[in-house]
């Protein structure tokens, strides 16, 4: 059965409660509920909250994350990079929703506190990172470069500006991971389904006027689950923190599929 | 040493279908949009007629007709989404084959009883 409940020894206990200091300006306190976990400690995650003195960091969860790391308790891990969208290292849950925490307002996450998990259903690493391995190895598995049989030109291969449109909406992608672990079929079927990013990537090519090798990647991802475990639930395109849309993306490689067929 | 990730998600190739499934998804419940309106119109008709008159109803050509493709592509409809439903949710291998068996046979029987029961009526008549 797919996996509704979480097993014994990853149910979230609750955690330490770290105070905000002595003489903060109350108003400018803000909670963070963080998931906390470390498997070489044997134990069970856990909720930790911190109160922060927002008025001591930046306005990102990012910056609050930071500003918990440096300041109140260095345990914690996190992945982040860039600091502004283009990475895609710091997706996590946060109130309830993935996206990128260098991008997201803790002033916009409604709730008492802001809580912040890793991204979900996948195993994790330590306290706020994922294990991404099988997510890049099913976007390696798409075999995102131009595949060409002719031989190379001279110059660049070219593309007119009308076909290089076709991959806007879809090379904007940052592999951030957000799109996939929103999605309850990845969810249930992530070792085989392969998911909302690597299927946008596998659109970027299927469109790109310059690749040769179109059919073989149609046949590549016509597959029960591969491609068609996609059951057009959306969550994909409403969490992409890129304002992309991985689902119209599958929709168009199902629609390709059809025509081929016919 | 267990296979990495990279293997793990390459082993498993393409099973190279799954376009015909989606269309016949598609072609099903396109047909269905008619064949439901007849049904309800059809039970609506039905209702007051005595049982002579539902058995002389399903002696006309066109009601044979429409109940019979109702039952099989309904039935049809019905089991390739089960299908799915099922491979959704039941990874244990044991389980799922015996699940997709059961669901063949489910739909499968079911179409088949109701369109023998239909012919029967429509080419033998009454039950004296
Ligand atoms: S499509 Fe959007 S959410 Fe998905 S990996 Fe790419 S940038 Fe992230």
């Amino acid at each position: 059965m797919a996996e509704l409940v979480l097993p014994k020894n990853s149910k979230v206990q609750t955690g330490r409660h770290w105070p905000a200091p002595q003489g903060a300006d109350k108003a400018k306190v803000r909670t963070f509920r963080i998931y906390r976990y470390d498997p070489e400690t044997g134990l069970n995650p856990r909720w930790d909250t911190y109160d922060v003195d927002t008025s001591q960091c930046g306005p990102m969860v990012l910056d609050a994350l930071i500003y918990i790391k440096n300041v109140i308790d260095p345990t914690l891990a996190f992945r982040r990079s860039c600091r502004e969208g283009v990475c895609g290292s710091c997706a996590m849950n946060i109130g309830g929703r993935n996206t990128l925490a260098c991008t997201h307002g803790h002033a916009e996450t409604p709730g008492k506190a802001v809580q912040i998990s890793p991204l979900p259903h996948m195993p994790v690493v330590r306290d706020l990172i994922p294990d991404l391995t099988v997510f890049y190895a099913q976007y390696a598995s798409i075999e995102p470069w131009l595949h060409t049989s002719t031989a190379t030109p001279d110059t660049e291969w070219l593309q007119t500006p009308k076909d290089r449109e076709k991959l806007d909406g879809l090379y904007e992608c940052i592999l951030c991971a957000c799109c996939s672990t929103s999605c309850p079929s990845y969810w249930w079927n992530g070792d085989k389904y392969l998911g909302p990013a690597a299927l946008l990537h596998a659109y970027r090519w299927l469109i790109d006027s310059r690749d040769q090798a179109t059919g073989e990647r149609l046949d590549g991802v016509e597959d029960p689950f591969k491609l068609y475990r996609c059951h057009t639930i959306m969550n994909c395109a409403q969490v992409c923190p890129k304002g992309l849309n991985p689902a119209k993306a599958i929709a168009e490689i199902k629609k390709m599929m059809v025509e081929r067929a016919l | 040493m267990a296979r990495s990730p990279e293997a793990r998600v390459k082993a498993q190739g393409s099973a190279k279908h799954g376009a015909s499934h989606f269309i016949a998804e598609r072609v099903t419940s396109i047909a269905l949009v008619p064949l439901s309106l007849w049904a309800v119109y059809a039970v609506i008709a039905l209702a007051p007629l005595p049982y002579e008159g539902v058995v002389a109803w399903l002696q006309s050509p066109l009601n044979i007709v429409f109940s019979t493709l109702f039952i099989a592509i309904a039935f049809y409809h019905m089991g390739i989404g089960m299908k799915v439903v099922i491979e959704d949710y039941i990874h244990k291998p044991s389980s799922l084959v015996l699940l997709l068996l059961l669901n063949t046979l489910a739909w499968g029987l079911g179409a088949v009883v109701a369109i023998v029961c239909i012919l029967k009526v429509a080419f033998t008549g009454a039950v004296a």
